[in-house]
């Protein structure tokens, strides 16, 4: 039964093993080159004092391939799809069923052995994958310092996905019975769960932390948390508060992304919009989008500052740390992993009892 | 040659008893409250009219589908129950489904690596008599070759009763024969018993020694076919009232014109009238009668369900 099992999932299987070899190839006829730039340029471009063109120049190297690593979020969905979906679906379909259940096969063993080749299967291409990308991307990772940043495409989640589309897509075929509806099906079940996850889940995996202090302007916005270590929190939620304790912000002073709206007040100074006036004159331009291109001149941002802290503007930020990193990377992949038995035991459920 | 004593309990010489059977889809049922038994060691031939629920009937026989009510047993046990079971008796699905990506070969190995039973040597002599080239995938064989091919697989797994889901309903009438003839060599060479269902009557005298006429669930007629073409004749002979016909003779379809009437009737015993004119029946007469029985006995139902 392996052996069928095997000889019917050899043409899918030898796809992945071909895309595989590809991406393998492709990082290893870069990645050593990266590496390489990475030790020359960026760790002294400190000691000569030119960080700025030489993080500009790093960044511009592989654009290619790093714009098609992030593909690798695609791979779950595809093996759910083209994996998972047609597993059962394509028996149903073809009447072939008929043949692979009236051998002296259970149907039970039958469902066993096909989810169980195909699962381990999808589980190591996603592995493997996500390794691959995983050490390729580490000189840009190590840059960036923000890892929740591309949380999904790296690490061991990919492998909780992999498993869980597939186990997914077996469950739509095992449904639906037709290969191409649960084709679609798998794709959008997949992609709202996912989603949801990410947006409802995720942040309350563990509880999350609070900053609150002072409202200014650093570098990388206003949604950070000062004073940490080395690699970027995910900050969740961010509120700014006025001096009396209300929340400002959603009537326009302050946009959602931090864009700040100051405008030039009706009898002289500066208006933030909801809140109050300073008597500081800001140069134009006035409104100062923190994440626009190029920081303002040094001048404008000294004034915008002094102009913010006569509001004694408060900000209160939800976060998980960077440290929570790996910990929110096992919690996902353990919960994911789990729908998949889940699925993959309804599915066994569903074929032994109630198909056909 | 089925009937296998059991210590202190009664033979089982049925291969397959059905009681109350009934399999329901939605609030439709495809077969209800069937109740029948077929003989071991005869090549049986299970004909009705579409609808009558043959194919639900052996999908059940087989494990395929699982009863709504009443219960079934074959071979003295649950059909699919495990693999023994399952390699106990061999199937052949309608319009014969193959893995169209799988060459010849393939099929053979799926037989071999899924069957302990696995009766190599029929397998590879049997495909080399087709003329099948063990290379060709599924998918590129003719209908005939395909249903050669399930054949294949469902006798070579030596099973102890084969059973037949229209299997010839798609084929043209050479492969039909074809098919037929190697059906009949099998049954010979190893001493199967064998279910097959068809609307076709041909393909039944063919190679059918039993016949088991189904019309909405119901058996209508069962029996030798030898005997059951023995027993039942054609009279044709002045008007008459059917209920005048002796004790043992019964009429199962009648008409009648001003002067002659024409009986179909079973009799037990030989018909000494010299009243009538006695014609024997073909199959094809004998299975349409009971068949047309069938639907009336359905329309009385129809019409108390109305009520």
């Amino acid at each position: 039964m392996i052996w069928l099992a095997w000889r019917q999932f050899r043409t899918q299987a030898s796809v992945a093993g071909g895309v595989l070899i590809a991406v393998a190839i492709t990082f290893l006829l870069t990645g050593p080159h990266l590496a390489h730039a990475y030790d020359t340029t960026v760790l002294t471009c400190k000691v000569h004092g030119d960080c700025a063109p030489v993080l500009a120049n790093f960044f511009a190297r592989d654009r290619l391939i790093r714009d098609l690593s992030r593909a690798a979020i695609l791979v779950p969905a595809l093996l759910g799809v083209f994996w998972g979906a047609p597993l059962v679906a394509r028996e149903m379909e073809n009447g072939t069923f008929r043949m692979a259940w009236t051998q002296s096969v259970t149907r039970s063993r039958w469902i066993v052995i096909k989810l169980g080749v195909v699962a381990a299967a999808s589980v190591a291409v996603a592995g493997l994958f996500s390794l691959m990308v995983t050490w390729w991307s580490s000189p840009f990772d190590t840059i960036t310092k923000d890892p929740f940043g591309t949380f999904d495409l790296r690490g061991i989640v990919p492998i909780g996905y992999a498993a869980f589309a597939f186990a997914l897509g077996v469950t739509m075929g095992v449904l639906i019975r037709r290969t191409i509806p649960a084709m679609a099906a798998t794709l959008v079940a997949f992609t709202a769960v996912r989603v949801a996850f990410t947006e409802w889940v995720r942040p309350r995996l563990l509880s999350p932390l609070h900053y609150s202090g002072a409202f200014t302007l650093n570098q990388n916005g206003p949604n950070e948390v000062p004073g940490k270590g080395q690699a970027r929190d995910w900050v969740v939620s961010s509120l700014i508060l006025n001096k009396r304790g209300v929340v400002i912000g959603s009537n326009g002073g302050i946009g959602p992304n931090g864009e700040i709206n100051l405008q030039p007040g009706a009898h002289g100074g500066t208006t933030l919009v909801g809140v109050g006036t300073c008597p500081e004159t800001i140069p134009p331009p006035t409104s100062t989008g923190v994440h626009s291109s190029g920081p303002a001149p040094l001048n404008v941002q000294r004034a915008v500052q002094k102009c913010l802290n006569s509001f004694h503007l408060k900000e209160v930020l939800t976060y998980q740390p960077a440290s929570r990193y790996w910990t929110l990377q096992w919690y996902e992949m353990a919960i994911f992993l789990v729908l998949a038995v889940a699925l993959a035991g309804f599915s066994w459920y569903w074929v032994r009892r109630r198909l056909a | 040659m089925l009937s296998v004593d059991l210590p202190g309990g009664p033979s089982v010489t049925a291969v397959l008893e059905a009681e109350g059977l009934g399999k329901r889809y939605g609030r439709r049922w495809a077969l209800s409250e069937c109740t029948l038994s077929i003989p071991a060691g005869h090549v049986v031939g299970l004909v009705g009219p579409n609808g009558a629920g043959k194919s639900t009937l052996l999908n059940l026989a087989v494990g395929l589908l699982a009863p709504t009510g009443g219960s079934i047993s074959v071979l003295g046990s649950l059909p699919a129950a495990d693999a023994a079971q399952l390699g106990r008796v061999g199937f052949v699905a309608q319009d014969p489904p193959t893995y169209s990506g799988l060459s010849v070969a393939d099929h053979l190995k799926l037989g071999a690596r899924t069957n302990p039973t696995w009766d190599n040597e029929l397998a590879t002599s049997r495909v080399r008599r087709l003329g099948l080239d063990p290379s060709q995938k599924a998918g590129k064989l003719s209908g005939g070759q395909r249903a050669q091919l399930a054949l294949t697989l469902a006798i070579a797994k030596r099973p102890e009763f084969l059973v037949l889901d229209e299997p010839v309903a798609s084929l043209d009438p050479l492969a039909r024969r074809e098919f037929l003839q190697i059906l009949m060599e099998t049954v010979a060479e190893h001493q199967v018993s064998v279910v097959l269902s068809s609307h076709l009557v041909a393909d039944i005298e063919r190679v059918c020694d039993y016949l088991i006429v189904l019309v909405s669930s119901r058996v209508q007629l069962t029996g030798e076919i030898e005997d059951l073409l023995s027993t039942h004749h054609r009279l044709i002979g002045p008007r008459c009232d059917p209920s005048s016909l002796p004790e043992n003779q019964h009429v199962i379809e009648e008409s009648h014109s001003e002067r002659q009437s024409t009986l179909l009737v079973r009799s037990d015993g030989p018909i000494m009238d010299p009243a009538w004119t006695i014609e024997s029946l073909s199959l094809e007469d004998l299975v349409l009668a009971y068949m047309g029985q069938g639907r009336s006995i359905d329309a009385t139902l129809w019409s108390k369900d109305d009520e």
